[in-house]
């Protein structure tokens, strides 16, 4: 129990044992409440001076908001130095991702590099093989775009059944950014691609070295080296100070220390992309290059981490996405996927993006097996966990984008189900 | 130029946009870079191909290869590759991919032995990355694949006997087949209505309880 939530208790003690003469706790607003700075009473911060300017440099969240954070599931791997924290969905609203919030996935922990002595060599089929400093990739023309990022293992424990209970845990592997980068195709022209180069080996700077087969044509189409993320520099979590940004595709090449990139005429089958992120179907072969994020969704509140408070009028709301392209609609079903009607897409809606949605609707405390279902504009429909299963089984770990369910029972309480 | 010969060119240029790409200038050179040398691209391109591109001279055997990995690798993967604790198993699996438990190794689920030569080269041993010299690199890949049964306790691993180690499971990947073998997923008027028979739970989160105790309040607030 932390201290906060202790000091919520005893005031919403001390609350009920002043307030008896008033009607109800909700007469007034929450039950947690303080009644000393309620109306008619003035509240202290109306009375006295706050702390002054520059005295958060770096300014933080609010101190009430102190449980926002990633978490992780210790049970999942050996060490934190290769494991992944989950970004607390529930908690968020919009489309933006704030930079401490992000997901994390190290494969041999959080490399802490000097800009000093950041170096990214490019070589292999090129006419001029290249060795840029920080400063040389910041003087070159740059764009800004805002995309999701999701690790292809995202949602990867709930194949065989609903096992996580909370969106964070099911769907946490997940954030959304804007970058301020360069454009590979830019930086490969400084090189000069040879005519047979076809692949590109991407590889960071961190102690694994993670490397990565990445076509040429995808690389000439979208990528960008980033330097910056939501205007700031890259958080040394994100690969500070660069990282790949391959846009649609699964997290796991969007490379972070990028330190090389060699072009070549095939593809390198490192492991990352033969022993990890390829998905093995029912019948014992596995499919490779699986790097597109195909069209999925989740209802961020209500959620198992974000109950229901109140009878009545209730906003739904979620995020869904795309690696195809832009979403173009989310239907929100509240019986299990029986009927559907079209969420309001609210905010910008842009390529390969996270878009949020919202469904209003009233509810008298009967039971909802919310779900959602998110469109492209491919016309590709998010499926549901069965007909995914259908074809590819239920050990392949990576991109498990089927329908989520969650079930709201009277109390308000939420919980992750399977449906059958 | 008269205007009727730009109008021409621009309307050819819109319509054959390879054509257009042979009139571009060359991209723009901003000068901005150095080039690198030979020697500094030779310390960090430690890559492999499966055709054994990149391999760096040397050579170790599977006997050499065993008190390596004793030492260096076995307190986490297992003194026979079956993994200490939770750590990954190296070794073992064989026939268990189209299960309901596959198990995934060197063994039975690497395709190349550049997979494994590369990785270690580049990752292991985990937290002291990029210790093993060359023919210690061949000497421990020699050995894990001797765990697996995939080369005898007489061989030795060299850009030589490259060629000569088979995977057993280097015909188990396919290219990406989504757009083919889920075609029925591009639909585009889903089901709205009546779309199914009335929905059961199957499955509770809360019952298999594998989630983190964390501080998110999960009680509802209605009586
Ligand atoms: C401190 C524990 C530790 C030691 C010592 C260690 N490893 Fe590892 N090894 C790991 C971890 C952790 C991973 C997975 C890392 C990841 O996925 O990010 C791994 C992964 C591997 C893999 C890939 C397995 C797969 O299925 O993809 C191979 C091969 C490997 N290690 C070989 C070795 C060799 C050879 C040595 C000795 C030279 C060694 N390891 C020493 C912890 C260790």
């Amino acid at each position: 129990m932390t201290d906060s939530n202790d000091e919520a208790r005893t005031s919403r003690r001390r609350f009920l044992a002043g307030a008896a003469g008033l009607a109800a706790a909700g007469a007034t607003g929450s039950a947690l409440a303080n009644d000393k700075n309620l109306p008619p009473n003035v509240a202290d911060w109306s009375k006295h001076l706050g702390e002054g300017v520059a005295v958060r440099p770096y300014g933080h969240p609010s101190k009430f908001e102190k449980d926002v954070i990633r978490r992780d599931v210790q049970w999942l791997t050996a060490s934190r130095e290769s494991s992944v924290s989950f970004t607390p969905l529930h908690e968020l609203d919009g489309i933006i991702t704030p930079n401490g919030l992000c997901f994390e996935r190290h494969h041999a922990g959080i490399a802490e590099i000097d800009p000093n002595d950041y170096r990214l060599i490019i070589h292999g089929l090129v006419d001029k093989p290249l060795i840029f400093t920080l400063d040389d990739l910041k003087r070159l023309p740059r764009v800004n775009r805002i995309y999701f990022l999701e690790c292809a293992a995202n949602t990867g424990m709930e194949w065989r059944g609903a096992q996580l209970n909370g969106c964070q845990y099911t769907h946490g592997m997940i954030h959304t950014v804007q970058y301020t980068g360069v454009p590979l195709k830019l930086l490969l022209e400084q090189a000069g691609v040879k005519p047979a180069g076809k692949w590109l080996l991407v590889e960071g700077g961190d102690a694994s070295g993670l490397n990565r087969s990445l076509p040429l044509a995808k690389a000439l189409d979208d990528c960008m080296i980033a330097y910056r993320q939501n205007g700031e520099m890259l958080r040394p979590e994100q690969g500070y100070p660069v990282r790949l940004v391959v846009p649609g595709w699964q997290g796991n090449i969007w490379v972070k220390w990028l330190r090389r990139i060699e072009v070549g005429d095939q593809p390198w089958y490192s492991r990352e992309e033969t022993s990890k992120y390829t998905d093995l179907m029912e019948n014992g072969k596995a499919r490779k290059f699986t790097f597109v994020m195909d069209a999925k969704s989740v209802i961020t509140s209500p959620s198992p981490q974000m109950p229901v408070k109140h009878k009545g009028f209730q906003v739904i709301s979620g995020l869904a996405w795309s690696g195809r392209g832009k979403v173009t609609r989310v239907d929100v079903s509240l019986d299990g996927g029986r009927n559907w009607r079209a969420a309001r897409l609210d905010g910008p809606v842009l390529d390969k993006c996270c878009v949020r949605f919202y469904a209003e609707a009233e509810w008298n405390g009967e039971p909802w097996l919310l779900q959602s279902r998110a469109m492209d504009e491919t016309g590709y429909v998010q499926p549901s966990k069965d007909d995914l299963r259908k074809i590819r089984g239920v050990n392949s770990i990576y991109h498990n984008n089927g329908i989520q369910t969650w079930a709201l029972k009277a109390s308000g309480e939420v919980e992750n189900v399977e449906v059958g | 130029m008269s205007r009727s010969v730009s109008l021409f060119v621009m309307v050819l240029m819109l319509a054959s946009p390879a054509l257009a790409q042979d009139k571009k200038s060359p991209p723009r050179q901003y000068g901005i870079g150095q080039v690198a040398t030979p020697e500094q691209i030779a310390g960090w391109d430690i890559d492999v191909r499966p055709d054994g591109l990149g391999l760096p001279p040397g050579k170790g055997s599977v006997k050499d290869g065993e008190k390596l990995y004793v030492e260096r690798c076995a307190a986490c993967h297992g003194e026979f590759g079956e993994s200490a604790g939770r750590w990954p198993q190296l070794a073992q699996g064989k026939g268990t991919l189209a299960s309901h438990d596959p198990v995934k190794t060197v063994g039975s689920y690497f395709p190349y032995v550049s997979s494994v030569f590369d990785y270690v080269r580049r990752a292991m041993p985990f937290g002291d990355a990029q210790s093993l010299k060359d023919n210690e690199l061949y000497a421990v890949t020699a050995y894990v694949l001797n765990l697996n049964d995939i080369v005898d306790d007489k061989f030795v691993l060299s850009k030589e006997t490259w060629s000569q180690v088979k995977m057993p499971n280097r015909d188990g990947f396919y290219d990406d087949d989504r757009e083919t073998s889920e075609k029925a997923f591009w639909n585009s008027k889903p089901c709205m209505k009546d779309c199914r028979p009335p929905v059961k739970i199957t499955g509770h989160a809360a019952v298999i309880d594998v989630t983190p105790e964390d501080k998110t309040p999960r009680k509802g607030g209605v009586d």
